[in-house]
């Protein structure tokens, strides 16, 4: 009755592997962050102590567990004589505080990498593209501004649109033709004609 | 094609502006003006929405029909029909529940099909959670790059350098692996010409980062400037803005937010997050077909996406849901509720799981006091709540005096040189004054924080009287010359702040506006709130003190007052309610403040609506010209459908199609001569008695497909809407049966009908067009566009301002 079932299934199919595969990729990525290594450097225990007679203000560091995260096995040396040190610690307040060293320094990495990485791609769509380019009269560089080049630029498309596209590299180019023309398109919506995002 | 198409008589919706692709007689290429991966051939059975799944007819001709790719998709710029989504999405539904009977096969796929939902929201959540994780990491660590450089290792900030080293109580800052730039570059962090260089580097950098920001967002992705929430409320509403949400502008913005925040500029993060978690959202649909296909249940994930946003933005969950409800969303089913909710606790526990400013919490700008407050205090609150609703209108109505500004005159044509200019006089004016040189999040946690003794800020030195402390409670105490010096730098900073942040909203940069509008409305509170206390602490034996605040009390907590004053401020300007309230709520983690955090809510919105009806948004969407139909303000004169609906008394008649009488050559002729977007069919010119309405896009992919694959379609063949088409002579060329794209139900109200009930179901049904009989005929027709332009002309505006279909 429905031709289509089996290929619509196959599809269906398809489509609901790739979250599934999507899944588990980002559980990989987000599971090593996750389960911090709780390396000796990560973990602290800080207890801050306020002026207390003539004693000035300090701040202890000290790495230790949870369960001995309090005055008595932080704060050393103890500043104040043996009767005096139930009064000092209440004043005390100390805190446990972990991080995760390899999280920041891995996400602050991918950041900077992706930053180069589009400045790279910047720099070369904007200098070495048109060089490697046929001069062609019609194409035009990445920051355009003016409309009236809008129907040469796409009379200029290389490949013709029914045409498949064989190699990879013809597809990869026919690809960022495409991108470049819906970036220069919406250029033009925001900056130029101010009908968006103004 | 005309050039100013929208701005003629134009009788029914004109298509995509004037330079889009070509679609009349060129064959469409569509792919390109999508962010959609390319239309493939296969597509699910369910086009014609006028009741069964395929058609109903058993002819050989009719099966070879198969829906083609491009039928019942829409062009950049145009509304969506969500009558017509939501019915193909109920054939969808029914077709997999009828078929699930058949086989397990089956059966596990309608399971499937219904959890596809469930495993959406969690792939949003987990997604838009890791996103902000990385961006609060990335600007934390660049914000501190400005001043100085960690030598234990690059990557860390200020706070994360000096976690291992010991710190003195009162220079917390100091430690020996962090090294400002004077003492890099001159060896030694003293003198006035360490402090030159110090304000040279941190103006250097925040140009360098706003320069980068804004080239790379003019280079990639145009999309990705402003805050978002304007444009994504137009989505919500019906409006497709291809590439909006693509991979692209989600690149993009994430990266280049994090560079504008980190400049130093006068904006925040939590409006541009609700973009990238909309581009998730928007990227992750396409991996289910369910969602893919069928723009009105995209929307609904997008809702879910929006709230997931600002549930990371705040570390607010429920206030997440009810901003998307209240501020965002156009229709908000109760099915969504529960997924939206389940998105913004999965996007809330990725990044606590992340943990980007240790502790675990997800704000940088968590309140954690529980202390009391007196009802005589509501008159300040309230004070507070009129000072946020007088700077919300001004804001709004200077902000959109320049922002129209920038549109029309020449100020619009130096983007970057405009962004380099605010930059710098942001960096110049910033860096003296120590509370506008930390970020403004740090600036709003520390005037949040109570002061108790283990505190050594400047804003907590008040005169400390030893032999009175038990324990941590500190009673009222007498400002010291820490507070007074704080007091007038916090003012030069309230000043500052005010104005520029309204050339800073706009720009051609990410930035939101929660931050910024919470600072000044931080500033203003605690001013008030030590004012308050100081007050209470001199004159404790006044009528109005003696009460509840006598000497040796704990009373007044300032760091209250900023709280209500940043509530009262962001409720000024973006005329949140019910949202505001939970957000604030939920980052104090307590129920106690509740009630002053209503009353400052309530009396800044009534003083801000009194000045001017709009938010901020709104107001946006108004100058923009998106084709958004108010859902909250009425419609309250008398015309009726015959004054609004095309064509006028004058006008050439409506443009119909015959059912049965025209050939491809006339049809072909009518698309290219007009630029509607639909076009009636009706039984014969004579009669005018409506069949249905069919779409310009649909007609034009069937008459080219047609034309290429089936034999025997020339020029002279007859086009035939209905299901037993007339007999022609043998030696005519064979009929091409158009049935399938015609829309059977299309909907008609009278000429007589009052336009508050044409608004009215505009509204709730988010109709496109509306035909309007007279005596049953077909006499005109109402599009979107013209009922937004009787709105504005009713309301004594500019109606030519709508811009967009």
């Amino acid at each position: 009755l429905f031709p289509q079932a089996p290929r619509m299934f196959a599809q269906n199919s398809r489509n609901s592997a790739s979250p599934v595969l999507l899944l588990v990729l980002l559980g990989c990525v987000l599971c090593p962050p996750a389960q911090a290594s709780k390396s000796s450097e990560d973990i602290r225990c800080k207890c801050i102590c306020p002026p207390y007679r003539n004693i000035s203000g300090h701040i202890y560091n000290k790495n230790v567990s949870q369960k001995d995260c309090n005055c008595l096995h932080v704060v050393e040396p103890m500043p104040v004589p043996g009767n005096d040190v139930e009064a000092y610690c209440l004043l005390c307040e100390c805190k446990y505080e972990e991080r995760s060293t390899t999280t920041i320094k891995v996400i602050i990495i991918i950041y900077l990498s992706v930053v180069g990485a589009l400045l790279l791609y910047m720099a070369f769509l904007v200098l070495v593209d048109p060089l490697i380019r046929k001069p062609d009269p019609y194409t035009q560089p990445l920051h355009n501004e003016e409309d009236s080049e809008d129907t040469r630029s796409l009379a200029a498309v290389p490949v013709p649109a029914g045409a498949r596209a064989n190699t990879v590299l013809e597809r990869v180019e026919g690809a960022q033709q495409r991108w470049k023309r819906q970036v220069q398109e919406q250029r033009k919506t925001v900056f130029d004609r101010h009908k968006m995002l103004s | 094609m005309d050039q100013k198409g929208y701005r003629r008589e134009s009788f029914q919706s004109t298509t995509s502006d004037e330079d889009m692709l070509e679609v009349a007689g060129a064959s469409m290429d569509f792919s390109m003006a999508d962010d959609d991966p390319p239309l493939d051939r296969e597509m699910g059975g369910f086009s014609s929405y006028n009741g069964g799944g395929m058609n109903s007819t058993s002819t050989m001709m009719d099966f070879l029909e198969e829906p083609l790719p491009g039928v019942g998709t829409y062009e950049d710029f145009n509304t969506i029909d969500w009558v017509r989504e939501k019915s193909r999405d109920r054939d969808r539904h029914r077709e997999i529940t009828n078929r699930s009977k058949e086989s397990t096969w089956a059966l596990l796929h309608s399971v499937s099909d219904a959890f596809s939902g469930w495993l959406l929201m969690l792939l949003i959540g987990l997604l838009a959670g890791s996103l902000a994780g990385l961006i609060d990491i990335s600007a934390h660590w660049m914000t501190d790059l400005k001043e100085g450089v960690c030598l234990a290792g690059f990557w860390f900030n200020h706070e994360h350098c000096c976690w291992k080293s010991n710190t003195t109580f009162t220079d917390r800052d100091k430690c020996p692996e962090w090294k400002s730039w004077s003492q890099l570059i001159l060896g030694h962090g003293e003198g006035a010409f360490a402090y030159i260089l110090n304000y040279f580097m941190y103006v250097i950098w925040a140009l360098m980062f706003s320069l980068l920001a804004v080239l790379l967002v003019k280079g990639f992705a145009p999309y990705a400037c402003g805050s978002g929430i304007p444009e994504i409320k137009t989505i919500l509403s019906g409006f497709i803005i291809r590439g909006y949400l693509g991979k692209w502008t989600l690149v993009i913005k994430t990266v280049t937010l994090v560079l504008a925040v980190s400049s130093g500029l006068s904006l925040g993060k939590e409006g541009p997050l609700v973009h990238v978690a909309c581009c998730c959202g928007n990227i992750l649909c396409h991996l289910f077909t369910k969602y893919r296909k069928n723009e009105a249940k995209r929307r609904e994930v997008l809702s879910a996406a929006a709230a997931a946003g600002v549930s990371v933005a705040f570390g607010a969950p429920i206030g997440g849901v009810l901003f998307s409800l209240e501020e965002v969303s156009y229709y908000f089913p109760l099915k969504t509720l529960w997924r939206s909710f389940f998105a913004a606790l999965v996007a809330a526990f990725t990044l606590r799981s992340i943990n980007p400013f240790g502790n675990s919490r997800l704000v940088l700008f968590y309140v954690e006091f529980h202390m009391p407050w007196h009802l005589l205090e509501l008159v300040p609150f309230i004070l507070l709540g009129i000072f946020g609703g007088l700077w919300g209108a001004f804001f709004i109505r200077s902000n959109i005096a320049w922002c129209r500004r920038r549109k029309t005159t020449r100020l619009g044509k130096y983007p970057v040189l405009e962004v380099f200019v605010v930059t710098a006089i942001t960096a110049i004016l910033a860096f003296p004054n120590e509370y506008t040189r930390m970020s403004t999040s740090e600036l709003i946690s520390e005037l949040f924080n109570d002061c108790g003794i283990l505190d050594s800020s400047k804003l907590c030195e008040y005169v400390n009287d030893f032999n009175s402390t038990k324990g941590d409670d500190l009673p009222d105490r007498a400002a010291g010359p820490g507070v007074y010096t704080a007091m007038w730098q916090l003012a030069l900073a309230l000043v500052m702040k005010v104005f520029i942040t309204i050339f800073t909203f706009g720009m051609k940069v990410p930035s939101g506006l929660f931050i910024p509008s919470m600072a000044v409305g931080a500033i203003a509170g605690r001013l008030l709130g030590v004012a308050v206390e100081q007050l209470a602490f001199y004159h404790h034996d006044w009528a109005i003190f003696s009460g509840w605040c006598s000497q040796g009390a704990d009373c007044i907590t300032p760091g209250l007052y900023a709280m209500v004053g940043a509530a009262a401020c962001l409720g000024g300007v973006t005329r949140m309610t019910v949202s505001l309230v939970v957000i604030m709520f939920e980052l104090t983690g307590g129920l106690e403040y509740i009630v002053p955090l209503m009353a400052a809510a309530m009396t800044s919105k009534w003083v801000a609506d009194a000045i001017g009806r709009e938010g901020i948004y709104d107001a946006h969407i108004r100058l923009n010209g998106y084709p958004f139909l108010e859902a909250k303000e009425e419609f309250s004169h008398k015309t009726r459908a015959m004054d609004v609906m095309r064509p006028r008394k004058n006008d050439p008649p409506l443009t119909v199609i015959t059912q049965d009488s025209m050939t491809v050559e006339d049809v072909e002729t009518i698309v290219s001569s007009t630029t509607y977007s639909g076009y009636p069919v009706v039984v014969s010119r004579a009669s005018q008695r409506l069949v249905g309405f069919v779409l310009r896009r649909d007609l034009i992919i069937s008459i080219e497909n047609a034309r290429k694959k089936q034999d025997g379609i020339v020029s002279t063949s007859v086009i035939c809407f209905t299901d037993y088409c007339p007999p022609l002579p043998p030696s005519s060329p064979s009929v091409l049966k158009l049935r399938s794209i015609l829309d059977l139900s299309p909907f008609t109200v009278t000429d007589e009908t009052p336009m508050e009930i044409v608004v009215d179901i505009f509204r709730k049904l988010g109709l496109r067009q509306c035909l309007v009989t007279h005596n049953g005929k077909l006499l005109g027709i109402i599009t979107k566009k013209d009922v937004l332009k009787h709105i504005a002309q009713m309301a004594n505006q500019d109606p030519n301002s709508i811009l967009f279909n």
